[in-house]
């Protein structure tokens, strides 16, 4: 791309957020011709890659006539002035629907709009359309969408990731320039490392969650997917915010995010005296081998750039998977307690003589699919008298245990730990769809990150070549709380050494 | 494929009966038709089973941690603010009359909890 911005309004379409907001700023370009060239790249590609559920024409058009007016008044242009943002499908907004994949939700409209849509589009943000997940954001495929499942933009016959499938297949596809997902267990991080692209789980309380449909209270964030590691920063300054509308947002939840990250020596490279470790089970057999190779290639980027890097461990993260299921249901069940059909959603038709048990089980029944009922079953079982010790409680104690061996790595000077999002690349549609501990399993370095309400984010790491077609492959970065920027320039170095991604099939 | 071992044959592996999982399902407030009561039974004792290993860590003397915030959250101010109306409320709602929420008969023959 040129300086003076892409030859062709297409060309947009694989822009920087920040490259489009600066070319609507300057008027190079009007967000109108912008929006246009990714809703006829929709059009054109969604009907095979089923990344977005709705798609909002006429509504994304007139936002963007808006900024367009805006910006030839001579107004100041906001920082996400005409960038075509996508929504995962379970932050409320006050237009369209929100469904969260799910049949109980397919008509719901919900009378207002989640914070963190509102932060995007208070900030001129052109709103695309909702992007499709896992339903109630359960799952690690979006395979379980009542809507169909989205597929991979490198390999059409396999999964995008989950739960934020949709958000990451659009992002990797130039659908839209950046989107919206949330992250319960990995669902931004394992989508984002199976598409090849960037995902941001922010610390807990850093993102508002008003609005955002609860999975699992304690452990959900919402954050971006995006091109760079720069957008996503870009995006976390807008996002990040207290709101008093949700008692876990941080009271600075918007601080220490406009930090230079400058080389800790003037002078030396980027990265000397930060100390990286490398989670001692990052190398292991377990992983696919293009997962391994990631790995080394990228702590190799960091010595290069003058980081320390060493191998630390996390004693407790085999327990990570057990802890996290346990807890994450227990929330969900008590969360979707309120789909009973009464108050909003689905609600079944009763047979004469039938009362208000019916009306719950059948609606809810008819509602939900089968992994929501799953998880709501365990999440029942493991509160139950007589149980709740031996399950609930236990988790928790162990939650604690992993979160204490995370502040400790931290607590040495250790800056950012470095593993795998996922132990292997994107998986084929269907391969784990009927062995729900099977696709657990493939959580294993996701799931501690939310149970210590830590910042993390996915970069490119490489390429797997083991198969038909090349396959992107992730990998992670953990850090302390609060400590988005630091990651950032960490992540920086590993980005800009990872080999380019080849054209995908959707271009 | 790769990823962590499966344990499904944990010697602690205590798989869930057929009449458990249906009283799971009356707390849940589901219907289970009884192909799908079996399919759940298997699925769920398959990860009851894995999270047994739980039961492998010292814990003692550790503290639950229910939410990684210790510290309460910042609660809002007690005052009254803009809420949504009524007329808002009822028109989420399936069913409505005028501004209530509809719902079937909850008291006397057929009505209330089981």
């Amino acid at each position: 791309m040129t300086l003076g911005g892409p030859s062709s309004p297409a060309d947009w379409c694989a822009a920087s957020v920040s490259a489009i907001r600066d070319a609507v700023a300057s008027r190079r370009a009007t967000a109108l011709d912008i929006c246009d060239a990714f809703l006829a790249r929709i059009d054109a590609h969604n009907p095979r890659l089923n990344a977005f559920l709705q798609v909002f024409h006429d509504h994304a058009r007139t936002q963007a006539r808006a900024i367009d007016a805006a910006v030839a008044r001579g107004e100041p242009a906001p920082p996400l002035a005409g960038v075509p943002i996508a929504i995962k499908d379970n932050i409320a907004l006050d237009f369209g629907f929100t469904t969260c994949a799910s049949r109980l939700l397919e008509r719901y409209r919900s009378p207002f709009t989640a914070t963190a849509a509102r932060r995007l589009i208070d900030a001129g943000a052109v709103i695309l359309g909702k992007t499709n997940l896992d339903e109630f954001a359960m799952g690690s495929t979006t395979e379980h969408s009542a809507f169909g499942p989205t597929r991979n933009p490198w390999d059409e016959s396999r999964v995008p990731g989950g739960t934020s499938g949709g958000s990451a297949a659009a992002v990797t596809a130039g659908l839209c320039a950046a989107a919206l997902g949330s992250d319960t267990g990995g669902s931004i991080r394992q989508p984002a490392g199976w598409c090849g692209v960037v995902g941001l789980k922010p610390t807990y309380g850093r993102v508002s969650r008003f609005g955002l449909v609860a999975h699992a209270s304690s452990l959900d964030q919402i954050g971006p997917i995006t091109r760079t590691v720069g957008d996503a920063m870009h995006l976390l300054r807008v996002l990040a915010a207290h709101d008093p509308a949700d008692a876990t947002s941080l009271t600075d939840a918007g601080e220490r995010l406009n930090a230079i990250e400058s080389p800790a020596r003037p002078g030396s490279a980027s990265l000397a005296g930060r100390r990286i470790g490398i989670l001692r089970q990052s190398l292991d057999a377990t992983n696919a081998p293009s997962v391994r190779d990631a790995i080394e290639r990228a702590a190799e980027a960091l010595r290069r750039a003058g980081a320390t890097v060493a191998t630390i461990d996390l004693p407790s993260l085999d327990h990570a998977i057990a802890a996290y299921y346990i807890i994450a249901t227990a929330e969900a069940s008590s969360n979707l307690a309120r789909f009973d059909g009464v108050r909003f959603g689905r609600r079944a038709d009763l047979r004469p003589g039938e009362g208000l048990d019916a009306l719950y089980a059948r609606s809810r029944s008819e509602g939900l699919g089968p992994e929501v009922q799953r998880r709501i079953m365990l999440g029942t079982h493991v509160l139950r008298a007589g149980y709740a010790d031996a399950y609930y409680q236990t988790a928790l104690c162990a939650r604690r245990v992993i979160r204490d061996e995370y502040a400790a790595v931290f607590a040495t000077g250790c800056d950012a730990i470095l593993m795998p999002t996922s132990p292997a690349p994107a998986l084929r549609l269907g391969e784990v769809s009927g062995d729900p501990l099977a696709m657990y399993l493939q959580d294993l370095y996701t799931v501690g990150v939310n149970l210590a309400g830590l910042p993390a984010i996915a970069i490119p790491g490489g390429w797997d070549r083991a198969g038909e077609k090349p396959l992107p492959v992730g990998v992670q970065l953990v850090g302390p709380p609060l400590g988005e920027p630091r990651l950032a320039a960490i992540a920086r170095v590993i980005e800009a050494a990872t080999e380019p991604a080849p054209t995908p099939t959707a271009s | 494929m790769p990823g962590p071992e499966r344990p499904d044959a944990a010697p602690d592996a205590q798989p869930l009966s057929l009449d458990e999982v249906h009283a799971v399902a009356r707390l849940a407030r589901l219907d289970l038709p009884a192909d799908r009561a079996e399919l759940f039974r298997h699925q769920l004792g398959a990860v009851i089973g894995y999270v047994n290993r739980l039961r492998a860590m010292n814990l003692e003397g550790v503290e639950p941690l229910a939410s990684p915030l210790e510290q309460p959250g910042s609660l809002a101010p007690d005052e009254p603010g803009p809420t949504l109306s009524p007329d808002t409320v009822a028109a989420l709602a399936p069913e409505r009359f005028e501004h209530f929420v509809k719902v079937p008969k909850v008291l006397g023959d057929a009505g209330g909890s089981a």
